[in-house]
């Protein structure tokens, strides 16, 4: 971490008092901050942290640090690869959040320092806070297979977080002849979003059997089964059969080697060449939870399940992809929920009360087609200070549904994402 | 409002405060909420598919809630996530978007 000296530290706090005097002119901010909160990542985990810190603990200063200014959602990102949205429909504006008395700081944070309370961002600012809480997603193992490396997602694009790389798959396929070969390469467990494979398969399969019916999709998955598989593999053999070639562990699914030149993914057994590849890595928490000893030998944030504050440093709390939450999948329902039991807990300790036992749900969407949508739910406890599921409640779309209900969950799906952003951004 | 649902409000409000007091680690009502605005709306104010609760009879919501637990009603997602909840938890919810105007 980059020391700092007096005379910046001068500088800094001066700065501090000009921004101070700045605010005090606007009526609102009169009273002194109750306490200090920095929110680390503008996702659904940090948005509805922010958010919710305003709505449930009014006079609490709240400093949201999030470097873009425009936040583009993994969740439905896999429709426009699909083609069944477009770019703008998935990017939401910290807009709503300024008006709410949000303080957005579009940088990077590169550290929490548990001990001395305070956030170093990129440009050497020092943010300091009463609580921190840290949502800052995941970041790829470069490096845990040959040929993995960040220099080759401008070919052969992870998509993985949403943005220009969503971009480039959807113009790769776009471009791709008909009759070429579409291979993607799911992660290991654990990672963000683990019905996305599945989903995304099936946006491209939509996509190409409208437009490039010859073409085949393989799939190689180094695990042996994967989230929703019955439904989805029952939607695939309805809507797109002879399409798909699925690969598990049993099968040659585990990629050893990346051939980029040759776009050409190696098996244990099998050479696979793709005209469009999509290769996931595995994933582990973002950096600045790495380096701020938040992460554990696992490489995720063990964390309180009453309070999502870390079990390693006390007074940072981390939410979304980044934290242990187990059996709560890593998703951005997820992520908002835990948002919001932080937002609470922090609210409740800035007045002095215990934080209390909450309970929360998690549902995941996934597209199989436009008019077919397909959920997993579950409802949460926490007892003892961990998160247990529910016992007889949540689990699967079933899988005779009617094809009535499959086009429900489609528009449920769409509700959901509807709701959730306005939730968050709105 | 009718002198039924006000009496039963009130039936609701004490059950509530008294399974509050029971347990003082039960969740705040507003925290056991807010996980529904994620697919109904913030404060229940759904803009898309799902219904709206807000501001919808408590009896109503606590009704609805207590079929699609028991099965009584077949809906799509809500019979897995209302078996989570007990009868209490379902009263909170309803009384707290009831509330909601």
């Amino acid at each position: 971490m980059k020391t700092i000296s007096r005379r910046t530290f001068n500088r800094l706090l001066g700065a501090g008092g000009l921004g101070a005097a700045a605010a005090l002119s606007a009526p609102a901010v009169l009273a002194a901050a109750k306490a200090k909160v920095v929110v680390v990542g503008g996702g659904f985990g940090g948005a509805t942290t922010a958010k919710y810190l305003t709505r449930l603990s009014p006079g609490v200063e709240v400093t949201l640090v999030e470097p873009s200014t425009h936040f583009i959602t993994c969740p439905f990102s896999n429709l426009v690869l699909g083609g069944l949205r477009r770019m703008d429909d998935i990017t939401h504006t910290y807009d709503a959040m300024k008006t709410r008395g949000v303080k957005v700081v579009h940088e990077r944070a590169r550290v929490v320092d548990g001990a001395k309370k305070q956030v170093t961002l990129d440009s050497g600012k020092m943010l300091s806070f009463d609580y921190c809480v840290v949502s800052p997603g995941i970041d790829f193992k470069w490096g845990a297979i040959e040929g993995l490396t960040p220099a080759i997602i401008d070919k052969i694009p992870h998509a993985w977080k949403a943005g220009p790389q969503t971009v480039l798959l959807r113009r790769q396929l776009e471009a791709m002849r008909d009759g070429g070969t579409f291979i993607i390469s799911p992660p290991v467990d654990p990672f963000r979003c683990p019905p996305g494979p599945g989903e995304r398969i099936s946006m491209v399969a939509h996509y190409l059997k409208q437009a490039k019916p010859k073409s085949k999709i393989v799939v190689l998955d180094p695990k042996k089964s994967f989230s929703k598989q019955g439904l989805f593999k029952q939607g695939w053999e309805k809507l797109y059969p002879g399409m798909i070639d699925y690969h598990n562990i049993d099968n040659d699914g585990v990629v050893r080697r990346i051939d980029e030149a040759g776009m050409t993914l190696h098996g244990d057994f099998g050479q696979y060449k793709g005209d469009v590849i999509n290769f996931i890595p595995p994933q582990q928490a973002a950096e600045i939870a790495r380096v701020s000893g938040l992460t554990d030998a696992t490489g995720w944030c063990p964390v309180h399940g009453q309070t999502f504050e870390s079990t390693q440093v006390k007074g940072v709390f981390v939410i979304g992809d980044a934290s242990q939450a187990s059996p709560m999948p890593k998703s951005g329902f997820s992520a908002s929920t835990q948002g919001k039991v932080a937002a609470a807990a922090i609210a409740a300790l800035v007045d002095g009360n215990r934080p209390g036992a909450p309970k929360f749900v998690n549902t995941c969407y996934s597209f199989v087609g436009p008019d077919y949508g397909i959920s997993v739910a579950a409802v949460y406890n926490v007892e003892n200070d961990k998160i247990v599921s529910v016992k007889g409640a949540g689990g699967l779309s079933p899988t005779d549904a009617s094809t009535f209900d499959r086009k429900q969950e489609a528009l449920y799906a769409d509700g959901w994402y509807r709701s959730i952003s306005q939730d968050i951004w709105g | 409002m009718s002198r039924f649902l006000t009496s039963s409000l009130a039936g609701l409000l004490l059950t509530a405060a008294a399974s509050q007091a029971a347990n003082a680690d039960n969740p705040p009502s507003h925290v056991l909420a807010n996980t529904c605005f994620s697919c109904h709306g913030t404060d229940g104010d759904s803009k898309g598919a799902m219904p709206s609760i807000k501001g919808k009879p408590a009896d109503y919501i606590a009704t609805l809630l207590n079929a699609f637990r028991d099965g009584s009603k077949k809906g799509t997602v809500m019979n897995r996530i209302a078996k989570g909840f007990t009868p209490d938890e379902i009263n909170e919810l309803a009384k707290y978007f009831a509330a909601k105007q």
